[in-house]
């Protein structure tokens, strides 16, 4: 896991290349007419190699659950290329999808949803083996004992049913149920997000495990960026629907380019009282803007601090300034603004204490700015807007 | 809507036509020979194709119709004809406004108890959770629920009528003629009908009610101080209201295209006798006619019922 | 905390708080004994995993149990009164006024049929007499103070036209719109995400200094409470396992509980080896509270003890410095080293 993989090494597991998936908006009455399109992802292309876990992060409404099912087309992406070990998979029928599917597996969110209450533990585990026809050495009885084993199940439980276990235990199950092919790829849609603190960390180490056991490519779709460190090697942040910026694990949390994702890590609380008080805090004003209707050029200028007027005009292309750093910004932030960085406080609300309302204000929509002294940026100083290559 | 209604009768012509039954050969009685046999199908229009039929039937309903205009006696029947039934000699346009009156007195006088019965015991029930009191009403509502109607009809007439004699024996009569005749006629059969509604309603009810109370909102009605009579009246009725609202329409639309079983206990002159004595006799413009009622009844019902729904929840309500 | 007791009462002092629910298959323990008190202007969190207690706890306090369905026994002392004690009739007139509460939902939460509007003032209007005008003029300027846009316009919007932060927003302003002296806030920002949660986590601080509240703070995020807490309660299986200052519970932490889900956390910056240390097995059934220590058998350091008593006797809350309280058998030479190596791995130092 540690280990941080060559993109450049060997064939991708998947590679996706200018995925869209709209969905038609349809008027209400007695003849319903398609009236618009919500642009859920909105030309998405990434790769993920063998045994490499790709975090995709995002609000929600970003997008990236439905690009994790649109890659295993469970929603059938409206254009794009997805392809699964060089293999175009667009085009195929549900038919010949078939043996693709042995090759790649997906964990659900919800563990008391996506397990059928009426089957048995066993025959939730070995459906895989019944659907693709496989008969594993030695039965599929002693095959998914073994699964249960490795994943922390009492093998002895296999005639119980979902409802005897606890939260936990059916992710495993369902992890158990998605690992039973011995997949090259699996989709995980916030495997972690409804569990309990202490059971999310047994699951994050056992997706490690299993990975580094099997060779598993992952494409971790979460919402907490924490979560998502501990399992990436590489990141990418979505917001309605596009990629804002991607990169490695250690790229993405210790430098990040883009404006929104400081914003995103700025608003996690650590579980560290002196080491909260004296982060940097970025506050956005306003909600996400709807994605049937989202702004003009850059989608996320309406709540950025960086926002200029070419912003609203202009949608930037995703460039990579550096190897393996993509991000999709006019005003990259190239150098961290100091400990206390922007201070934006709600609409309607009056500044917090240590916020200051100066001039500069007017020009950054609704927000304050206050710069650290220390790299010599006044607040009345415009922020470098780095390279020319941004322009 | 206009075009339900259309495919309704059409599915309903086609059907008769499949009958082994003759509606001519009813008609002419004992001394038949196969002239008057003929006669009689060719006065009724029976001697078309069938989708001839219904042609002629849908060109009377909007301009009129006369039958066996080339015979020396025809008939006229004016738009909007739902037909003629030779059978009772007389248009089915009116027979039914006949009929219809009782049909509508006896489904809403039942229809107003079952609801104020059946929603208060359900919201009675749903707080008594668990607990004696909503045991006993649940039990109460399973035994209206088993009940037959004829056997709760047969039962109440014969206790309360004839051995009691508490009750004049049921003869409808208009309430603008006699209204205390008409108290009389209607009470059992009222009770009758809306015991069997009322059970279903109490369990609709308390099951609503029930779900509700265990929403989010409740709490927070709850968590702001009102009064728990405000928090049941105001934030969960209105909110479990509205899978009520469709069956009451549902139901009462049904309901107006005759009760079957409570009109022939009662001898009530509603369209639901009207409706097994045709089938009896075979006699399609009635049943055709009757049909067509029902149906129109329940596709405004159902109408109606979306309205409501856009009056009881604002996100319902179309966005201009 | 029991220091204060000599002298005077504290704001809210709650002792030995304990829910029953009987159920068909057993009695659920949901609250077992808790103790906690919180002063004006202090925030107290309650921190726990699912079925530890402490939303049965919050209400409790609220009077929301009902109960027909549950035995609530212990006391509640807010202001002078106790509200375990209290009649039905008498928390209502608390509820919403003095006291008041927000929950996780916000999508939830508000009815869906009626006017935000009409559910802000229908808040005034059950605690005290005022013109129609007056409850609508305080609801705006409420709405106004808790960052709702062109409040008098959205006044007579419908709960369906707000987005989640928005709904958030209008149930703080519904919460506090008497000026209670006590906000309990059950998960507030679980639902929202993260830039939204910031927002309304720094509205719930603002609204605090202004009215001199008194909050509770129940959650399950570590991070928040890091951010904006006082005091900490842990709760594990129904009880209070540990209570300190914010200081105690993440530099100087007793209790293994506590330092697993400490050690458990995913965090943004590399604090340790790469590795969660994840706490072994899964929280107790509220139906099968284990004897003894609720946490034994998830406890790494029951061995340490000696003979069964983890097993078998149910430790006291110990008290371990000044308002740092701790329900564990561990000799406190061994609790210490305990604490060393779990702080080690968080790259953090006890002093």
């Amino acid at each position: 896991m540690s280990q941080s993989v060559e993109p450049a090494a060997g064939e991708p597991a998947l590679r996706v290349s200018d995925l869209r998936t709209y969905f038609p908006v349809r008027s209400k009455g007695l003849f319903p007419k398609t009236i618009g399109q919500v642009k859920a992802v909105d030309g998405l292309s990434f790769e993920v190699f063998p045994g490499e876990t790709l975090g995709l992060v995002g609000e929600s409404g970003c997008g990236k659950s439905t690009t994790g099912r649109s890659v295993l087309r469970l929603i059938e992406p409206t254009s794009g290329r997805i392809e699964f070990e060089g293999v175009d998979v667009t085009g195929l029928s549900s038919k010949e999808m078939v043996p693709v599917r042995r090759k790649a597996a997906m964990i659900f969110q919800d563990p008391y949803n996506a397990l059928n209450p009426r089957h048995t533990v066993g025959a939730i585990i070995s459906a895989p083996f019944a659907v693709q026809g496989v008969k594993p050495p030695g039965g599929v009885k002693a095959a998914v004992q073994e699964l249960m084993e490795r994943v922390g199940l009492n093998p002895e439980h296999y005639n119980r049913y979902p409802a005897e276990f606890s939260g936990g235990q059916r992710q495993r199950i369902g992890i158990a149920r998605a690992v039973a092919l011995r997949p090259k790829f699996i989709v995980c849609d916030e495997p972690v997000s409804a569990l309990d603190v202490s059971i999310q960390a047994q699951v994050i180490n056992l997706l490690r495990d299993l990975q580094d056991e099997f060779g598993i490519a992952y494409l971790f779709v979460a919402h907490d960026l924490a979560v998502v460190r501990q399992i990436s090697n590489r990141v990418a942040v979505m917001y309605l629907g596009q990629v804002m910026e991607l990169a490695t694990r250690e790229d993405l949390y210790a430098r990040p380019l883009h404006p929104y994702t400081h914003a995103l890590l700025s608003a996690i609380p650590v579980p560290d009282p002196r080491a909260q008080k004296q982060r940097e805090h970025i506050m956005l004003s306003g909600d996400l803007p709807s994605p049937a209707a989202p702004p003009t050029g850059c989608v996320f200028h309406t709540r950025c601090f960086q926002a200029q007027d070419i912003c609203a005009v202009e949608k930037p292309a995703l460039v990579e300034p550096t190897t393996g750093h993509q991000v999709a910004c006019h005003f990259p932030i190239l150098e961290f603004l100091g400990t206390k960085g922007i201070l934006g406080p709600d609409p309607g609300l009056t500044p917090q204490a240590g916020g200051s309302l100066t001039g500069a204000a007017a020009g950054s929509n609704d927000l304050i700015r206050e710069i650290g002294t220390d790299y010599g940026v006044g607040p009345d100083t415009p922020i470098d807007p780095g390279p020319s290559i941004w322009r | 809507m206009v075009i339900l209604l259309l495919l309704l009768t059409l599915v309903v012509f086609i059907l008769f036509s499949l009958l082994p039954a003759d509606p001519a050969r009813l008609t002419c009685g004992k001394g038949c020979t196969p002239a008057v046999l003929e006669a009689n199908r060719h006065k009724l229009g029976l001697d078309l194709p069938v989708i001839q039929q219904y042609w002629e039937f849908m060109k009377g309903l909007f301009v009129g119709r006369i039958y066996a205009a080339d015979s020396p006696d025809p008939v006229v029947c004016n738009a909007p004809c739902l037909g003629y039934s030779f059978k009772r000699g007389e248009e089915v346009l009116v027979l039914i406004k006949d009929r219809l009156p009782a049909t509508i007195w006896l489904a809403l006088g039942a229809f107003i108890l079952w609801l104020a019965a059946g929603i208060s015991v359900g919201v009675y029930a749903a707080l008594r959770r668990g607990r004696w009191q909503d045991k006993t009403v649940m039990g109460i509502s399973l035994a209206g629920y088993s009940l037959p109607s004829f056997f709760l009809g047969l039962m109440a007439i014969f206790f309360i009528v004839i051995r009691l004699q508490l009750l004049p024996y049921p003869s409808y009569v208009s309430p603008f003629e006699n209204p205390i005749q008409f108290f009389q006629t209607m009470l059992l059969p009222w009770i009758v009908l809306a015991i069997l509604y009322a059970a279903f309603y109490m369990r609709l009810t308390r099951n609503q009610m029930l779900e509700v109370l265990g929403e989010d909102y409740i709490r927070t009605a709850r968590a702001k101080g009102l009064p728990e009579r405000i928090v049941i009246r105001k934030h969960a009725l209105r909110a479990g209201l509205t899978p009520i609202v469709t069956a009451a329409g549902l139901d009462l639309a049904g309901l107006l295209g005759g009760a079957i079983i409570t009109e022939s206990i009662f001898s009530l002159p509603g369209l639901g006798s009207l409706a097994v004595n045709s089938v009896n006799d075979a006699d399609l413009p009635v049943i055709v006619g009757i049909t067509l009622v029902t149906a129109t009844f329940i596709i405004v019902a159902n109408l109606i019922v979306d309205l409501l729904y856009a009056v009881i929840d604002p996100r319902v309500r179309l966005v201009s | 905390m029991t220091e204060h007791s000599n002298l005077r009462r504290a704001f809210l002092e709650v002792s030995d708080l304990s829910v029953q629910f009987p159920t068909e298959d057993g009695i659920v323990r949901a609250v077992d004994g808790v103790s906690f008190s919180i002063e004006r202007g202090q925030t107290l969190a309650i921190v726990g995993e699912s079925g530890s207690g402490k939303s049965v706890t919050a209400q409790a306090v609220m009077g929301l149990i009902n109960k027909r369905n549950a035995d609530v026994s212990g006391q509640a002392n807010f202001d002078g009164e106790d509200l375990v004690a209290m009649s039905d009739e008498d928390l209502r007139k608390l509820r919403g006024n003095k006291m008041s509460m927000i929950f996780q939902d916000p999508m939830s939460s508000l009815h869906p049929f009626y006017r935000i509007g009409d559910q802000l003032t229908e808040a005034i209007n059950a605690h005290q007499k005022v013109s129609k005008t007056e409850a609508r003029d305080r609801a705006i300027e409420m709405l106004h103070k808790v960052g709702i846009p062109l409040p008098a316009k959205r006044f007579d919007d419908y709960p369906h036209q707000f987005s989640g932060g928005m709904r958030q927003r209008v149930m703080i302003a519904m919460a506090l719109i008497n000026s209670p002296s006590l906000l309990i806030a059950d998960e507030p920002t679980t639902a929202l995400d993260v830039t939204v949660q910031a927002q309304i986590i720094e509205l719930i601080s603002q609204l605090q200094r202004e009215f001199d509240t008194a909050v509770i703070l129940i959650t399950h995020d570590l991070g928040i409470v890091a951010d904006v807490a006082d005091e900490v309660a842990v709760m594990y299986g129904a009880r209070v396992v540990e209570h300190g200052s914010v200081d105690d519970i993440f530099y100087h932490p007793q209790m293994p509980y506590t330092l697993g889900l400490l050690a458990s956390v995913p965090r943004l910056t590399q604090v340790r080896n790469d590795r969660l240390d994840p706490i072994p097995g899964n929280p107790p059934s509220p139906l099968r509270l284990p004897t003894g220590c609720v946490f034994h058998p998830r406890c790494v350091y029951q061995d340490e003890v000696v003979g069964d008593l983890c097993r078998t006797q149910r430790p006291d809350l110990e008290s371990v410095g000044p308002g740092h309280e701790v329900r564990c058998h561990l000799p406190a030479a061994k609790r210490q080293a305990a604490a060393e190596v779990a702080l080690a791995a968080l790259g953090r130092s006890s002093t």
